[in-house]
């Protein structure tokens, strides 16, 4: 289909534009990575501060959950890259069934963490005053828990629905998602969302969880 | 000349392409976008200037007779807030960067221009939650929002104001990422990294540390709001917290911030002194590294606002290092403004004595920033007046001299309108003297010890703050002049030529006001400020002979 | 006191050091302010437009070996300020043989002040002129500053943590103390005096105070009410560390590592014990953050370091 359609003041070649939105994109992670840098700093400092705490806090949260919800936004990573590769080579119907089931993928891991949040609840591992750990830092790893994970739940909600545009806009000219050139601007972006869990996942359900404890 | 003459008001152009509503709120021109922003960020210069009037006011006597403490301290907090990140934050890039980056480069329009209209509701959302606060009674905690004060102790609408912060932090993110990709994406052809004019690399170095320092602020707010409103342990110290890691996070934003906020002044000054004293800018490769140095050196400064917080004293010596370090490259950008001036051929309208004026008052600031780098010095004078007037030295005397001086450069381009010449020159004159009257005593008596944010002080600090009061005075009457004749250059102003300043720069081969396209024809790149021939002697007017 | 003041009092011994820090600083600016300054008028007035100068282009050497020139000249200056007047302080901890110490406690909008031998003060300081004095500082709140124009020195004071000051006053007077970080309300009026006087009439006010105990004395029935000594004294059954002599020792952790132990470890150890455990030590220890303000820690830190070995002074 006509290139023009995809064409936007002001470029002048639609493949400059697409190599453009991809640029705009990386730098726009640089400022996401920066985002989640001030939470990664300051759960170092207080890790420091109070490693024993942060050991005991670490082995309150939901490996299970944890360990899932990692393979799930991994493999959600694998299917949008592949339909990537599958709307460059022409593949568009594929690649669009890939799409969809990257948002089912980042979906199911909202309702696992929603879950897992509800249990998080139970056992009052919230900070406040029914909170089950007495070691100083065992709060302060609790509120970053819930921060980082509430930070990256939105970045999650974000991605899913520039992906889920990337499907919808399709839904009728399945070689749109090559033209667009918003489609690898928004797998990078969900490679981020996946990348800042998988600094996370160490952080949040590895703590306190190694022989020595 | 001719040619061009045809090409004012009566030659389509952006500001009448559509007149609705509609065609100005929903546009995508960055050149339409940068007027919103302007109109938004002169709003805001209003209301912190009267915020800080009324304080200004109430320091007349030592005694705190005018207001109630809780109102003053909303006072010097809101205008803290409203000042630095609705004003001094995206003035030039959002206006002037906006409307002139596409054009300088040879370019068409941002690289995403629906992302630069994001940008401005960002700004607006973000204003908006400013006001929300003002109407729910204002915030105190200082702009600078220390914990745990505002976490724990401040009965006033801190959520708000944080709230407000974070998205108009957003923007200016958004409008970073614009500005980078624009730079490298869309240079015309000929339009080499190093035949840039400096403004566009000072947009260019802002806008990689807007991208990058910006988001931490976020953070840091997100952590204050989490604090506050759910009662999480962050900051607290009786619940293991470390009020001091606030600090270190809100500081490694906002100190690259004082560079977001200069760096585009130093840009615009460039500009100017090349086209007033028509020479060639001195040391342009030697600019672009200082320029690029002071955005990079920046982020490893910040502890320098530290100093007495109870941080190491090895910290301390490492960021009295730094600090003196970031002070060479901006030395150096005065020295090569300064030379620019050698063998050249001076004239003095308005833009030019802005930039006399920010030469000056830049460079006393910058020498006060030694005074606070070297840290037995700092722990006498931080957290006085000396501190408020070294930062109003570089913000005010630098960045908004900055920013009225290419106010009155760019006018006639983005309006197509002249403005009266000797109203400009004498407002720029009174500006330069009501700006010193109220700042210098604010050095001496921060020396003397007068500590800052005092609603009521000693008697012996009287006579400064008299003075300094006198002199704010002297300045408002300096920032209301240009917004007269400037409204009235809108309806009787004279039209104005493609190239009124006879300056170089791509903006001035196109009409003023530009076309919604910005050229009609693929103009001439050349090396910048080719003001005079590298061979061959000039005349007294600046001409080749 | 109206009339325009452009001195201030040098009344501790960085007071001076300070000054000629700033007037070196001061007198360097003006040199690179000034020359500047001449540079533009003189530039504004000879190279102004209309005037028959000669205007050619810049000879090479002016624009190449001047510019590496005044950088390496600026580069040179900003270390050389920094290396003489900032990489020689001292490092902290600063004691001094004879050094009074001092605790004071900042809350939202007063200083408390207390002596050694237990007199207080509200929103004052008395000391004596010529002794090492050192601050330990708190605050019960928010972040406040303790500024002293006339000796020109500040310190931030925490919440939740201790801050010292350490300085000799030089001359008798009555100087401002200000709270230097903003605090809320009623910052502007967190005001007080610090009353530097004669030894002789420092004996004599000090005298003339109602004592109440001494904090060594108030950390000693603190001691008793709260039991410590049911684990820590030598007559203890309980694996206890034992207190006596252990200030300023070196503590092997149980995580590996050491600490020496000053005020800021006894503190942390009453506040929350497990964190830094001595090695060889069951971690049965309750934390007394509920049932300890931070004045009863002071007091409590401050009679467990009197509880030195003969002849270990700190």
């Amino acid at each position: 289909m006509s290139e023009r359609v995809f064409l936007r003041t002001p470029w002048e070649t639609l493949a400059r534009q697409h190599v453009a939105v991809s640029f705009g994109m990386w730098v726009f992670l640089a400022s996401e990575i920066l985002l989640f840098a001030g939470l990664f700093g300051g759960y170092s400092i207080y890790r420091s501060l109070y490693p024993h705490g942060f050991l005991a806090a670490g082995r309150e949260t939901d490996i299970v959950y944890g360990s899932v919800n990692t393979a799930i936004l991994m493999t959600s990573s694998l299917t949008i890259a592949v339909a990537g590769r599958f709307a460059r080579a022409g593949f568009g119907a594929a690649a669009r069934r890939l799409l969809i089931a990257t948002i089912a993928l980042g979906l199911l891991f909202l309702v696992l963490k929603g879950f897992e949040y509800r249990e998080d609840l139970e056992k009052h591992l919230f900070p406040g005053p029914d909170f089950p750990l007495a070691q100083k830092g065992a709060q302060l790893f609790f509120s970053l828990y819930w921060i980082m994970t509430g930070v990256h739940a939105i970045h999650v909600s974000c991605g899913l629905i520039a992906v889920g545009r990337l499907a919808f806009l399709s839904r009728r000219r399945v070689d749109w998602l090559w033209g667009s050139g918003s489609e690898e601007a928004t797998a990078l972006y969900w490679h981020l969302v996946d990348v800042i869990w998988i600094v996370l996942y160490p952080l949040l359900y590895l703590t306190g969880r190694s022989g020595h404890g | 000349m001719s040619a061009t003459a045809s090409l004012t008001a009566e030659a389509p152009n952006y500001l009448r392409d559509g007149s609705t509503l509609g065609s100005w709120l929903f546009t995508t021109d960055h050149k339409r976008i940068a007027i919103l922003f302007a109109i938004g960020i002169t709003i805001f210069f209003f209301i912190g200037g009267t915020a800080i009037s009324i304080v200004r006011l109430e320091l007349v006597t030592p005694a705190g007779d005018l207001v109630s403490d809780d109102t003053y301290n909303k006072l010097f907090t809101i205008h803290g807030i409203v000042m630095v990140w609705f004003f001094l934050v995206p003035s030039i890039p959002a206006t002037f960067g906006n409307f002139l980056l596409p054009i300088m480069i040879g370019a068409k329009d941002l690289a995403f221009p629906r992302l630069n209209l994001l940008s401005w509701y960002l700004y607006i959302a973000g204003a908006a939650f400013t006001v929300i606060t003002l109407i729910a009674g204002g915030v105190d905690t200082g702009w600078t929002f220390y914990t745990p004060y505002s976490t724990m102790f401040s009965n006033t609408a801190v959520l708000t104001a944080a709230a407000g912060v974070i998205v108009v932090g957003f923007s200016s993110v958004l409008t970073g990422v614009n500005f980078i990709a624009t730079t490298h994406m869309l240079r015309a052809p000929g339009m080499t990294w190093f035949r840039l004019p400096l403004f566009v690399w000072g947009i260019y170095a802002t806008s990689l540390v807007m991208v990058l320092a910006t988001p931490v602020l976020a953070m840091t707010l997100l952590l204050v709001i989490a604090e506050r409103w759910l009662d999480l342990p962050i900051f607290d110290p009786s619940r293991g917290g470390d009020p001091l890691l606030f600090q270190h996070l809100f500081w490694f934003y906002s100190h690259p911030a004082v560079y977001i906020m200069i760096l585009p002044a130093m840009g615009v000054v460039s500009e100017i002194v090349a086209c007033f004293a028509r020479r060639r800018l001195f040391g342009y490769s030697f600019m672009v590294y200082c320029l690029v140095a002071i955005a990079v050196i920046g982020f490893f400064v910040w502890g320098h606002h530290m100093f007495v917080s109870g941080q190491s004293a090895y910290a301390n010596l490492v960021f009295s290092f730094m600090s003196f370090m970031v002070a060479v490259p901006s030395a150096i950008k005065v020295f090569n403004w300064t030379a620019t001036l050698y063998r050249g051929s001076i004239s003095f309208d308005a833009p030019m004595l802005y930039a006399f004026g920010f030469l000056g008052l830049f460079t006393i600031g910058g020498l006060t920033g030694l005074f606070l780098a070297t840290v037995p010095i700092d722990i006498h004078v931080t957290d006085t007046y000396f501190v408020i007037a070294h930062f109003h030295y570089i913000m005010v005397g630098g960045a908004v001299s900055a920013y009225f001086g290419g106010l009155h450069f760019w006018w006639p381009k983005i309006t197509g309108r002249m403005y009266p010449g000797s109203w400009a020159r004498f407002a720029a004159i009174l500006m330069f003297f009501g700006f010193n009257f109220t700042f210098f005593p604010q050095f001496v008596m921060g020396y003397l010890g007068m500590p800052r944010r005092y609603h009521a002080y000693p008697p012996e600090f009287q006579v400064y703050h008299v003075l300094s009061s006198a002199g704010a005075a002297v300045l408002g009457v300096a920032y209301l002049l240009p917004l007269c004749y400037f409204a009235w250059s809108f309806f009787y102003g004279k039209r104005a030529p493609a190239n009124p300043w006879q300056a170089t720069g791509l903006e001035w081969q196109t009409s003023s006001p530009p076309p919604t396209g910005n050229f009609v024809a693929v103009p001439a790149v050349t090396d910048p400020y080719e003001y005079h021939p590298k061979e061959g002697p000039i005349d007294v007017q600046g001409q080749l002979l | 006191m109206t009339g325009m003041k452009l001195l201030l009092p040098e009344a501790s011994k960085m007071a001076r050091e300070v000054d000629i820090a700033f007037f070196v600083v001061l007198a360097i600016s003006l040199v690179i302010f000034l020359t500047l300054f001449v540079l533009l008028v003189a530039f504004a007035a000879r190279y102004r437009r209309g005037t028959c100068v000669p205007r050619g282009p810049l000879p090479r050497v002016l624009q190449h070996e001047i510019e590496i020139g005044w950088t390496a000249g600026t580069v040179f200056l900003a270390i050389f300020i920094f290396w003489w007047f900032v990489s020689g302080l001292p490092l902290p901890p600063r004691y001094a043989p004879n050094q009074l110490e001092i605790h004071v406690v900042a809350k939202q909008w007063m200083w408390k002040t207390q002596h050694p031998d237990g007199a207080r003060e509200i929103d004052a300081l008395h000391i004596p002129v010529g002794q090492p004095v050192r601050l330990v500082m708190t605050s019960q709140d928010v972040i406040h500053s303790f500024f002293v124009p006339a000796f020109r020195l500040k310190q931030d004071v925490l919440p939740g943590r201790d801050t010292e000051l350490v300085f000799t006053p030089t001359e008798p007077g009555t100087f401002h103390l200000f709270c230097a970080e903003y605090c809320g309300t009623q910052h502007s009026h967190m005001t007080g005096e610090v009353v530097v006087m004669t030894p002789q009439d420092y004996a004599a006010w000090l005298r003339a105070q109602p004592h109440g105990d001494t904090l060594v004395r108030q950390g000693e029935a603190l001691y008793a009410k709260l039991g410590c000594g049911a684990c820590h004294s030598p007559q203890s059954q309980v694996r206890a560390p034992k207190l006596a002599g252990v200030f300023g020792n070196t503590v092997v952790l149980a995580g590996g590592g050491r600490a020496i132990a000053d005020e800021a470890y006894l503190r942390k150890s009453i506040l929350s014990p497990r964190d830094e455990i001595a090695a060889g030590y069951p971690p049965i220890m309750p934390s007394y953050a509920a049932l300890a303000s931070s004045s009863d820690i002071e007091a409590l830190v401050a009679y467990i370091k009197s509880q030195s070995v003969q002849g270990q002074h700190r």
